[in-house]
């Protein structure tokens, strides 16, 4: 069957696009938050998007839910209780629950409907959340983080949209209301945008003046994906107590045959070697912070 | 109201029939449809340039309305209650102005609570009327003044039968409303006029549970800020005149003043707001009043911090209080409201509406949305948080009572000398000094300076408010009569 001119395009900037073929648009609706859709494509398999812009595709979501989880969990020796934000669509869930040692996996997502819409096209990422350590409330989550204190081992800001519903979780508040709600070793990992188009630079360089002056310890780590502008990603680390690489204990995590596709321990090492513009910005930030 | 009516908006519509006509334009603005300011038109856009036009005969013309502005008007005053009401383009200033200056003549008394707004003591400057200040209560717990009391007004009205006009603040600033039903009562049983600033009233004349609203009360004329809970653009305003008022009268006041080149924009944002207020009004001060709601008590959560409500209304200072406002105690976590304000906008990127030395208040309206409010809520916990300190004694009084020597205009007009402030003890000022926000006077010309008073305006100096009035820029001066 001949392939339909039916495209969808994400504005990575004003002047930049990547756009995808479709193959047909599988759901569309609009919840008190965003507005979500659901595309299905030779390229990239099924992708959602919130307001127009790809949330994640079934070709590359294993890169950052694996590394978001891995990482910090490759270096803080017992995570026992995490707190996933803004996690809906059950991939960090998925990879948090190959380890046994974590007894609580709380999961705050304030749009049903998201968690709705995942559950019935990306059953392999939202069959994360049917674990038993799993609880979602439906809520906030600067609301749920005022409530917490001395409460999680690893925090997980999976809110990748600065601008969007969820913008609260890239405030000031935000990282003083993790660091409150964290133990004396926790960890915070959350997703840091993409460094490379001058519109997007100045949140990314807010995102770690902001985390550098709650936290004593921040690195950056970077990830090859796709669908991100640039196809360029980063992490956050922000850390009470670990260090990412000094504390990183290879051998324990390669021990747990854990199987990824995306994250190693040699790649571990590497994703914190960043490049040369991308380590100045961030010097800038935390000599104006000083 | 008749609500079919009120779906027309006749001078959004008119201006949309004349853009699609494509008129030559060889008359004023000389951008004509931003063609001669490229830079103005990329930066407003086309839309907006193109209908930034002169009155003319399709457009009517707001200093003497015969067609759609006339029709904008009556629909207004429908949408209000009210008999009959003018489109203002000079701010809620012009109107409050517009209401003092049709009321009393030079010479003539006007009663009014001193928290007034600077607007309506300068229209005392302009017409030489006499006022007779009303004290309003203070909350020195809260540190906000309150509304007045029907007896002081009754006792300012026994002293002062000669008194043309009772002017009213409904709600004020913070929120407070007075005993608005009695007070119209009291001035119109002793032949005055009663007078109602709703600067920060719009939204009672639409949603439901809200205090009672000017028009409602029967007042003769209230100012409305319809840019302020109404959704118009800045400095768009409305005045609304209740029965008997003499509108051909008030119009030629209004024309003292006004421009002869009122903005299309401002009067087409007045129409679509009003429309707008008349259909879904109701609806949305709802929802306003359960976002309010729902903030004031995530916030009353945090220790510290006290954002109150209803439970402050007493029967007379604080005869209503108008739930929409969102008022923040700080005293408790040790910090003054206008040190939180600035912790807010420079360190959480959230702009409030201002601060003073307790408390500080974030304006909720229609274009608000739930995930904002719980970024406020969860600041504020971190500003507890990092920055909270013992609670110590503030300056309490916001409000000091006036020693009045001279009419605002006399002091105005008169031959005067500039000291330095601490020299200026026991004089007469000519000068205002206040905060801005909110724009109320701590000192009006013609009243004494005190000690009391010189210490309030340097405490709120030193914790940052921001102080305007005198010439001197940095209020190290101010003029006194010689």
């Amino acid at each position: 069957m001949a392939e339909m001119d039916y495209w969808f395009s994400d504005m990575h900037t004003q002047n930049v696009k990547i756009s995808i073929r479709l193959a047909k648009q599988l759901f569309s609706g609009s919840s008190e938050f965003q507005r979500i859709d659901v595309f299905d494509s030779p390229e990239f398999g099924k992708f959602l998007t919130s307001d127009g812009n790809i949330i994640f595709s079934e070709k590359d979501e294993f890169t950052y839910d694996e590394m978001i989880v891995h990482v910090p969990m490759a270096v803080h020796p017992k995570v026992q209780r995490v707190l996933v934000l803004g996690g809906g669509d059950g991939g960090v869930a998925r990879e948090l629950s190959h380890y046994e040692e974590i007894k609580v996996i709380d999961v705050v997502e304030p749009d049903n409907m998201f968690v709705e819409v995942c559950k019935q096209y990306f059953p392999d990422n939202a069959c994360g959340l049917d674990d038993d350590r799993v609880h979602i409330y439906y809520q906030d989550g600067l609301k749920y983080l005022r409530k917490c204190e001395d409460m999680y081992d690893l925090i997980i800001n999976d809110v990748t949209e600065p601008l969007g519903h969820e913008a609260g979780l890239f405030t000031k508040e935000f990282y003083g209301s993790c660091y409150k709600a964290l133990h004396d070793d926790g960890i915070m990992v959350y997703q840091h945008g993409s460094p490379f188009y001058d519109e997007d630079e100045e949140s990314c360089r807010a995102m770690h003046r902001k985390a550098y002056r709650v936290f004593p310890i921040n690195r950056v780590y970077q990830a090859h994906i796709p669908t991100c502008p640039a196809g360029y990603w980063l992490f956050g680390f922000a850390s009470k107590k670990y260090h990412p690489l000094k504390d990183f204990n290879p051998d324990r995590w390669d021990e747990r045959n854990i199987k990824t596709w995306y994250y190693t321990t040699h790649l571990h090492k590497g994703a914190f070697m960043l490049p040369k513009y991308v380590e100045d910005l961030l010097q800038e930030e935390e000599d104006m912070s000083r | 109201m008749n609500l079919d009516r009120q779906r027309k908006a006749p001078v959004y519509e008119a201006l949309e029939r004349f853009r699609k006509q494509r008129v030559v334009p060889f008359d004023v603005p000389g951008h004509k449809r931003g063609r001669g300011n490229a830079e103005l038109v990329r930066f407003l856009g086309e839309q907006c340039v193109g209908i930034d036009v002169n009155s003319m005969k399709p457009l009517d013309n707001l200093c003497h309305p015969v067609s759609v502005i006339k029709e904008a008007e009556e629909l207004t005053a429908d949408a209000f209650g009210a008999e009959h009401a003018f489109l203002m383009v000079n701010g809620t200033t012009s109107a409050v102005q517009a209401m003092v200056l049709s009321s009393v003549k030079h010479g003539e008394k006007i009663i009014m609570p001193r928290n007034v707004h600077k607007s309506a003591i300068n229209a005392l400057i302009l017409c030489g009327a006499v006022p007779v200040y009303i004290d309003p209560k203070v909350d020195t717990k809260l540190g906000i003044p309150l509304g007045m009391e029907l007896a002081d007004v009754e006792a300012a009205v026994k002293a002062n039968p000669d008194a043309k006009a009772i002017l009213i603040n409904n709600p004020s600033y913070y929120g407070i409303c007075s005993n608005l039903q009695a007070i119209v009562n009291l001035a119109h049983d002793n032949g005055m006029k009663a007078l109602v600033d709703e600067a920060h009233g719009t939204h009672l004349y639409f949603g439901p549970n809200l205090p009672l609203c000017g028009m409602r009360a029967g007042a003769d004329m209230a100012a409305i800020s319809m840019h302020k809970s109404g959704g118009s653009l800045t400095q768009s305003s409305i005045l609304l005149c209740g029965k008997g008022a003499n509108i051909g009268y008030i119009s030629r006041i209004v024309n003292l003043t006004q421009t002869t080149s009122a903005s299309y924009l401002l009067i087409a944002s007045l129409d679509i707001s009003r429309r707008n207020l008349a259909l879904h009004g109701h609806d949305s001060f709802e929802k306003v009043t359960g976002m309010a709601k729902y903030a004031r008590e995530e916030i009353n959560d945090i220790p510290g911090y006290y954002a109150y409500g209803h439970e402050l209304i007493n029967g007379g200072s604080i005869y209503d209080f108008d739930e929409t406002k969102l008022v923040v105690n700080t005293r408790g976590v040790g910090l003054t409201g206008i040190e939180v304000y600035d912790l807010l906008r420079d360190e959480y990127d959230i702009q409030m509406e201002f601060g003073d030395l307790s408390n500080v208040m974030a304006y909720i309206s229609i274009g608000d949305r739930l995930q904002d409010i719980e970024r406020l809520a969860g600041a504020l916990a971190d500003i507890r948080r990092l920055y909270s300190k013992p609670e110590q004694s503030f300056f309490s009084a916001e409000y000091v009572t006036p020693i009045v020597k001279a009419t605002p205009q006399e002091a105005f007009y008169a031959e005067k000398e500039s000291l330095p402030i601490r020299e200026t003890v026991g004089r007469i000022s000519a000068e205002s000094v206040m905060c801005y926000p909110p724009g109320i006077p701590i000192i009006s010309p013609g009243e004494v300076v005190t000690e009391e008073i010189l210490d309030y305006i340097m405490t709120a100096k030193e914790k940052g408010c921001s102080m305007q009035g005198p010439e001197s820029e940095d209020i190290s001066e101010l003029q006194v009569l010689k």
